[in-house]
């Protein structure tokens, strides 16, 4: 009885903390749309939001499983919507617009879209970025394949050549950018003399940021590969070696073959963060030099993370940068996608 | 025999050639922070003549008004921090529901999580901005230039991988072990916090390295939150800041590059092994 009291009282408890937390955040709503400009309505709908969901949370009822799950669900789900589905969705619509970054004031179509593709700096920007994706695709992979295969190979002290290899990718591409822009601009004009910086040529620009991406993103997908490799299985390897296969043969006709799954891995991971490179881009060249191009100057190393970034912060064209960065989304969703048809296919034939 | 010995030497020997390699900007990096801006010009890969004159450099560097290093650093790390816990404390929570009821929502619901997993922060800054002054305007409650707005923002964004790897992760506890705590009379919230969250530690790590990395080194979202000169800064923002105010002084820039990477290189030394599973556990799912 005496038990049974004791949970009455707990659940009105619980029911005037959710009454509580209705009513602040109702009343902070109503000084929200009344136009005021009081202190007091921030907090207000915060302890009047935490006060509904730990009421919520406590109250025991019937329900109290599907209570829990609405209740652990709810600050992600929250988070979520605010910070991505709905710009997402706003930005689909501003992008038909002559959005400000504040305000909009007509509905433009398509016209965003075609002045978009019909300006010069968009199409090379673009046509370098795939150029630029493609290659650094190809180097990275090249390059983190061979030092996998060294750093899982006999050599002593593989552990510190792994670490060692891995350090660039650990610091961010800002902080990392602008030290490089230190070594092409002081240390490589006098380790080369007479020599340019490689930053004043358009397209040696361009191959200097390829480098250090090179650099920085190897180590990483190396270490990818070296978790392949060292799946492979132990007597699958020692059976080849007693049958006479020499090394190449061994990673020709085993090894690559049973590791099929990372490369596709590495090789996606690859071309969509390329695909994405911006702090590189932004501390290296910022776009710089320029380069003529039908007789216009054009940034020459500018890729499209950076093309969208300027085009809506510093020439102030929210529209179109927002039409852009669709764009973009586009492109990355028909890679994943295309990485998603092969995962399936590969998995129908095993 | 002898031809594998002869081998594994020439191995050795590109690998010690290639750590050089890769490692050679770090080396600049510490030589030049030592050095006087004039020596710099005139040889950038001697070793300095004085070293002490490094402690100078950082001295002037973290009294920088455009760096101000402990400023930053600690901003850093709050950021960092309560993203991380939050976001592993609530993509469990969320990812414990999705997975143990099997219902249309909850489909729908991890389907969205995971198909935004493609999303690039760029296609949604510009309109992120705007809903951020938005709901800062209305309710009173600053999203932008401020701690909750950032760590905010981190949540929506980090929530899709961490939500997908420990869906993962929870799939493979068996349902037993939660059905025999109902029936010992344990509420649903009690099975989660007391038996199935310890169970998440390794799958923690995984998820806290892989976005601990991404906070600590973003630039482009906490540049277009708390701006470049706003009270907040954390380290990459710092650094931009202060590069902007000193284009010439690289003994000046490099020692605040040295001093932004050090807190990654400390812990990288003492977890190594960790992060580097982490990394790769995240880039295989």
């Amino acid at each position: 009885m005496k038990a049974g009291k004791k949970d009455y009282l707990y659940k009105i408890i619980c029911i005037v903390t959710i009454a509580a937390g209705i009513a602040a955040i109702v009343s902070a709503l109503i000084l929200d749309f009344s136009g005021s400009k009081s202190n007091i309505r921030g907090p207000m709908l915060l302890i009047g939001m935490t006060a509904l969901i730990f009421g919520i949370f406590r109250l025991p009822c019937k329900k109290h499983r599907q209570l829990i799950n609405i209740v652990f669900l709810f600050p992600l789900v929250f988070a979520f919507t605010v910070t991505v589905i709905i710009p997402f969705m706003l930005g689909i619509f501003y992008s038909l617009t002559d959005w400000n970054g504040i305000k909009f004031t007509q509905f433009l179509g398509l016209k965003n879209y075609i002045d978009m593709f019909s300006s010069m700096d968009y199409v090379y920007s673009f046509v370098i970025t795939v150029i630029f994706t493609v290659c650094n695709m190809l180097l990275v992979n090249l390059l983190a394949f061979m030092l996998a295969l060294l750093c899982t190979s006999k050599v002593r002290g593989r552990n510190f050549y792994r670490a060692a290899y891995f350090v660039p990718n650990l610091i961010g591409g800002i902080v990392l950018g602008y030290v490089w822009q230190f070594i092409f601009n002081k240390v490589f004009i006098i380790l080369i003399p007479g020599s340019l910086s490689m930053l004043a040529d358009a397209n040696l620009a361009l191959v200097a940021i390829l480098m250090v991406s090179t650099w920085q993103y190897a180590g990483y997908i190396m270490m990818i590969y070296v978790t392949g490799i060292q799946s492979v299985p132990k007597d699958i390897l020692e059976a080849s070696n007693v049958d006479g296969a020499n090394g190449f043969q061994t990673l020709r006709k085993i090894k690559v073959p049973m590791i099929a799954n990372t490369f596709t891995v590495c090789i996606f991971l690859t071309l969509v963060n390329s695909f994405k490179q911006f702090d590189l881009n932004f501390a290296i060249t910022n776009g710089a030099p320029s380069r003529i191009l039908n007789g216009k100057a054009i940034q020459a190393t500018e890729f499209l993370a950076l093309n969208i970034y300027k085009t809506a912060i510093s020439k102030n064209e929210y529209a179109l940068g927002q039409t852009k960065g669709l764009v973009f989304f586009i492109i990355l969703a028909i890679i994943s996608l295309t990485q998603v048809t092969i995962r399936k296919k590969k998995e129908v034939e095993l | 025999m002898k031809a594998e010995r002869g081998r594994t030497i020439a191995a050795e020997i590109i690998c010690i050639i290639l750590s050089i390699i890769i490692l050679f900007p770090f080396f600049l990096v510490v030589v030049n922070a030592a050095k006087k801006s004039a020596d710099i010009i005139i040889n950038p890969i001697s070793i300095p003549a004085k070293w002490s004159h490094i402690f100078s450099n950082i001295v002037q560097v973290i009294n920088n008004q455009n760096f101000s290093y402990w400023n930053s650093f600690f901003s850093s790390v709050i950021i960092t921090v309560i993203s991380l816990t939050l976001l592993s404390l609530f993509s469990s929570m969320a990812a414990w529901v999705l997975v143990r009821n099997k219902t249309k929502w909850s489909d729908i619901v991890f389907m969205l999580f995971v198909s935004a997993m493609v999303i690039p922060f760029q296609v949604v800054m510009l309109p992120l901005l705007s809903t951020f002054r938005r709901i800062s305007e209305f309710t009173g409650i600053n999203m932008l230039q401020s701690y909750q707005g950032i760590i905010f923002a981190y949540m929506g964004f980090g929530g899709s991988l961490s939500i997908f790897i420990i869906h993962g992760f929870i799939k493979g506890i068996p349902y037993e072990l939660e059905e025999a705590a109902r029936i010992d009379g344990s509420s649903p919230e009690g099975t989660f916090f007391r038996i199935i969250f310890p169970l998440l530690k390794p799958v923690h790590v995984t998820v806290l390295i892989l976005n601990g990395i991404w906070v600590w080194n973003d630039y482009l979202l906490p540049s277009l939150m708390l701006g470049l000169n706003g009270k907040i800064k954390t380290l990459p923002v710092a650094v931009t800041s202060f590069v902007g105010s000193y284009v010439k002084q690289w003994d000046l820039i490099l020692t605040a590059a040295l001093l932004a990477m050090l807190p990654v290189i400390i812990l990288f030394l003492f977890a190594q092994k960790q992060i580097i599973k982490g990394m790769v556990e995240g880039a295989i799912k």
